[in-house]
Order: C-alpha cells, then sequence, then structure tokens
C-alpha cells in the first residue's frame, strides 16, 4: 500500500473553536494518536494566553504553546501564543512573528498552514473548523496544492459555519466531515501507515 | 514542483543581495522571509523572483523598495509595558551604581523603544549620564527615528502603554504636537545615538551595561541567532542586562548557560 506516512496535523478554528477542539483533540487522545497537533484558535488576546491552560487541564497529552525555534514533537499539542504570528521551518521547527495581523488575526491560520504545507508537503493533515471568518482557506488550499490532505468540518456540525463555507468555496477539500468521523480517519490514517 | 523552483530562486536572490549590497538575509527565517518577498513581488509588479533579482541587482533603489518589506517595522512606544516596568523596578536600581551607562537598543526600527528608553532613564534621573546606541540595517528606518516624529493618530496608544509601564510624568510633556505629528523632546535626541548595524554581519562596537533587542531574534535562524546573542554577550559587562521580546528565549540557543533569569515573565537576562 502507498498510503502517505503523516506526520503533523494542524489546526484552525474560530469563533465555537474551543469546544471542537476539545472534542476533536479528546477523541485523537482515546484513539491513541501520537501525530504532533498544532493548532491556531482565534481568541481576544487575554483569552489566547489561557488556552494552553484551559485545554491542558482537559486532555491527557502535553499541551505547550509553542516557542519561538522550539522543535516539532510527536504527541504533543502546540498552539500559538497570542499577539504572535506562527509559523513552521523547512527544519520543523517552530518561529513565531509580530508581524501585521492578517485577515485581521494575529496568530493567522493562513500563515501557519502556508508555512506548514512548504515544511511537511504532502505528510501533512490540515483541518479546518468552525469560525465566524475566512482566514485558513488560502492555507487550506496551499496545503492541498503540496500534497497534503485537507479535511473540513461539516457546516452543518459547526457553531459557525462561515470558515467551513469558506474554505469549500474556494477549492474542493478531501474531505468535508463531522469531528467524530474526522478523529476517526485521522486515527485510521496513522494506523494504517503503522501497519 | 514550482515550490521547489521558488526555493531555489529565493535563496539565489539573498545571495544576490549579500553579494551586492552586503545586506545578509541568509539566515533569516524563511517562513516569514518566504512571504514578505511574495509580498513584495506583488506590490513592485514582478512575475517571479528572478525577475525581481534582476530589477535588484541592477537598481540600488529598487533594493532600497525591497528592503522595506525585508524589514519589519513594527514598533511603538512601552510596547509590552510589563517590560518598562520590569526594568524600571528590578533593573534601574542596579543601574544606578555605574558612573555612566551605555545601552543598546538592537534593531531600533524606526525608534519607538530607544525613545522610550530615554523618558524611562529620564524619569529615573539617569539619562544625564547615559548614552543609547539604537541599531537597524534599514536606513530609511534610522532616518525617520531620527527624526523623532511619530503620527499623532499613535499618540494615545503610546500613551496607553506609557501609563501601564508606570510612566512618572504625563507623557504629553515629552513631545510637542504640530500638523499630524509629535515631535519629542530634543533633550531626549542628545542621549540617542541611531547607526547602521548589522546584527549579522558587523561585530561588537561598546561595551554595555543593558541590551534590549526585542521581537528581532525571531526573524533569525538557530544560527544567526547565536550570533548576535554572541554579540550580545561579548558586548555587556560582567553582570549586564539584556531584554528580550515576550515570547523569546535563550532556551533553544547556545547561550542558555551563559546567562541568568532576572525577570522570567518580563525576559530580562543576566550575564553569568
Amino acid at each position: 500500500m502507498t498510503r502517505q506516512a503523516y506526520e503533523a496535523v494542524v489546526l484552525g478554528a474560530s469563533a465555537g473553536g474551543v469546544e471542537a477542539l476539545l472534542y476533536l483533540f479528546g477523541a485523537l487522545d482515546s484513539g491513541g494518536c501520537r501525530l504532533p497537533l498544532i493548532a491556531v484558535q482565534h481568541l481576544p488576546e487575554k483569552a489566547q494566553s489561557q488556552l494552553a491552560e484551559i485545554l491542558a487541564a482537559r486532555l491527557k497529552r502535553p499541551v505547550r504553546e509553542a516557542e519561538d525555534k522550539a522543535p516539532v514533537q510527536p504527541c504533543v499539542l502546540y498552539v500559538a501564543a497570542p499577539g504572535y504570528h506562527l509559523s513552521i521551518e523547512n527544519d520543523r521547527s517552530f518561529s513565531l512573528s509580530s508581524e501585521a495581523p492578517v485577515n485581521f488575526s494575529r496568530p493567522s491560520i493562513d500563515l501557519l498552514f502556508e508555512s506548514a504545507a512548504h515544511a511537511y508537503g504532502p505528510k501533512l493533515i490540515g483541518a479546518l473548523l468552525t469560525g465566524a471568518n475566512e482566514d485558513g482557506s488560502a492555507g487550506l488550499e496551499q496545503i492541498a496544492q503540496y500534497g497534503g490532505l485537507t479535511l473540513v468540518q461539516e457546516p452543518a456540525e459547526a457553531a459557525v459555519a462561515c470558515m467551513p463555507l469558506a474554505a469549500l468555496q474556494r477549492f474542493s477539500p478531501d474531505h468535508v466531515l463531522r469531528l467524530r468521523d474526522m478523529a476517526e480517519l485521522i486515527l485510521r490514517l496513522e494506523e494504517v501507515h503503522a501497519e | 514542483m514550482p515550490e521547489r523552483t521558488a526555493e531555489i530562486e529565493l535563496r539565489l536572490l539573498l545571495e544576490a543581495i549579500f553579494l551586492k549590497y552586503d545586506y545578509d538575509f541568509r539566515e533569516y527565517s524563511l517562513a516569514s522571509l518566504r512571504r514578505r518577498v511574495q509580498q513584495a513581488l506583488r506590490q513592485l509588479e514582478c512575475a517571479s523572483i528572478s525577475e525581481l533579482q534582476a530589477r535588484v541587482l541592477h537598481d540600488p533603489a529598487g533594493f532600497m523598495q525591497l528592503l522595506q518589506y525585508l524589514t519589519i517595522p513594527v514598533s511603538e512606544m512601552f510596547r509590552d509595558p510589563e517590560y518598562f516596568r520590569g526594568l524600571r523596578q528590578h533593573v534601574i536600581p542596579l543601574l544606578r551604581t555605574y558612573p555612566s551607562l551605555k545601552i543598546w537598543v538592537a534593531g531600533c526600527s524606526t525608534g519607538e523603544e530607544a525613545y522610550s528608553m530615554a523618558i524611562l532613564l529620564r524619569e529615573e534621573g539617569l539619562l544625564e549620564r547615559s548614552m543609547i546606541y539604537a541599531t537597524d540595517i534599514n536606513p530609511l528606518s534610522l532616518e525617520r527615528a531620527r527624526k523623532g516624529i511619530y503620527p499623532l493618530t499613535q499618540i494615545s496608544g503610546f500613551t496607553r502603554n506609557y501609563q501601564a509601564a508606570g510612566g512618572a510624568s504625563t507623557f504629553s510633556d515629552y513631545y510637542t504636537a504640530a500638523y499630524d505629528g509629535a515631535l519629542f523632546d530634543k533633550s531626549l535626541r542628545d542621549h540617542l545615538t541611531f547607526a547602521d548595524h548589522s546584527l549579522a554581519t558587523d561585530s561588537v562596537f561598546a561595551e554595555t551595561q543593558l541590551i534590549s533587542c526585542r521581537n528581532v531574534l525571531i526573524y533569525f535562524n538557530k544560527q544567526l541567532q547565536n550570533r548576535a546573542l554572541g554579540l550580545f554577550h561579548e558586548s555587556l559587562c560582567h553582570r549586564g542586562f539584556l531584554g528580550l521580546g515576550s515570547k523569546e528565549s535563550l532556551n533553544f540557543s547556545s547561550y542558555g548557560k551563559q546567562f541568568e533569569t532576572l525577570l522570567r515573565d518580563e525576559k530580562v537576562f543576566r550575564k553569568l
């Protein structure tokens, strides 16, 4: 079988995202997912600084705010720091940037996705979840162009459908899924590789 | 693979810039640089990085335009007020013990942080015996910094930061509003030296007691970060202070063991 060995999952979410991420990560943890998970969740800066803590309290896997130059490690959930863009370099380490907001957002999902597409090429899974703006759709399309797997949350299930719909308008992602099925798919793909 | 071609073009562009103009971006973090070059392509109406390279090589004015994209002129006065509050409470008392002070603001961009530092020193009664060296690689940014004029639209944000940073006076005492700009006090300017200096290619120019270099190292790769930190380590006097950006650290550098953490959250370190 010539299935691709995926090496990381990048995720973007905005309005309604914390609950969605908690559900998805909870399911991935229960299934024993070992892939690094790297998430941008739009929040006001003050709340953003507490995101890692909030997620850590409810998840099994270690949760960290991604630090500049830190290498991406398996089994860890990384969240973007408030007020900085988060990128992944080709050597699979993080880099931060305090450039102007993109899509009114800093961190911007597009920037994470575009840099991750470059770093991981076809070994990347990108997932865009609930949200009230259009950040992330251009980045998700770039993941597709670099051969990565693209997942979009089923708009009917999303707390706010705007962000998933923006991606669907832009291009045809590989799968449009409910979160439960999204977790199952990621776990299955990882398992297929492990065999 | 078109992306592979673009990566080759990007490396060649950086090499060309270095050979022709001595600006060394070859060890910058690529993710962010790649994006800024893409922005420049659109704004300068070049179809490819190769086309941009040709333009830059043959036209110094074109290079100066590109330089504005390669450097990041995002700054404000008393940005991250807690950093300046930390300096005021924990570093200034120790700086007082020196008969004269040299302070280096590395990567000063358009000068906001350098003026903030001068105001802080003035309020603590240290400015008269201080010289602040503020350095950057972008001549246009340095020119703006030397003028010390900032848009009035930014002043309310600066004022909020100043107050949150524990400002001991009234912020409007430090500038004169004229037309749509705020001109900062000439007596602050007397203790500021703005100079061209590259952390990538230049060496140490003075012994300093405090170096502030915030949100500059995040744009460098590990090798260049280490080079810059090496310069700082060499420039700082025994037990000198180093201030970094709110999300920067020494954890992934070769200098983690040569500094101790003085203020963990405010990112102030001290040379061992």
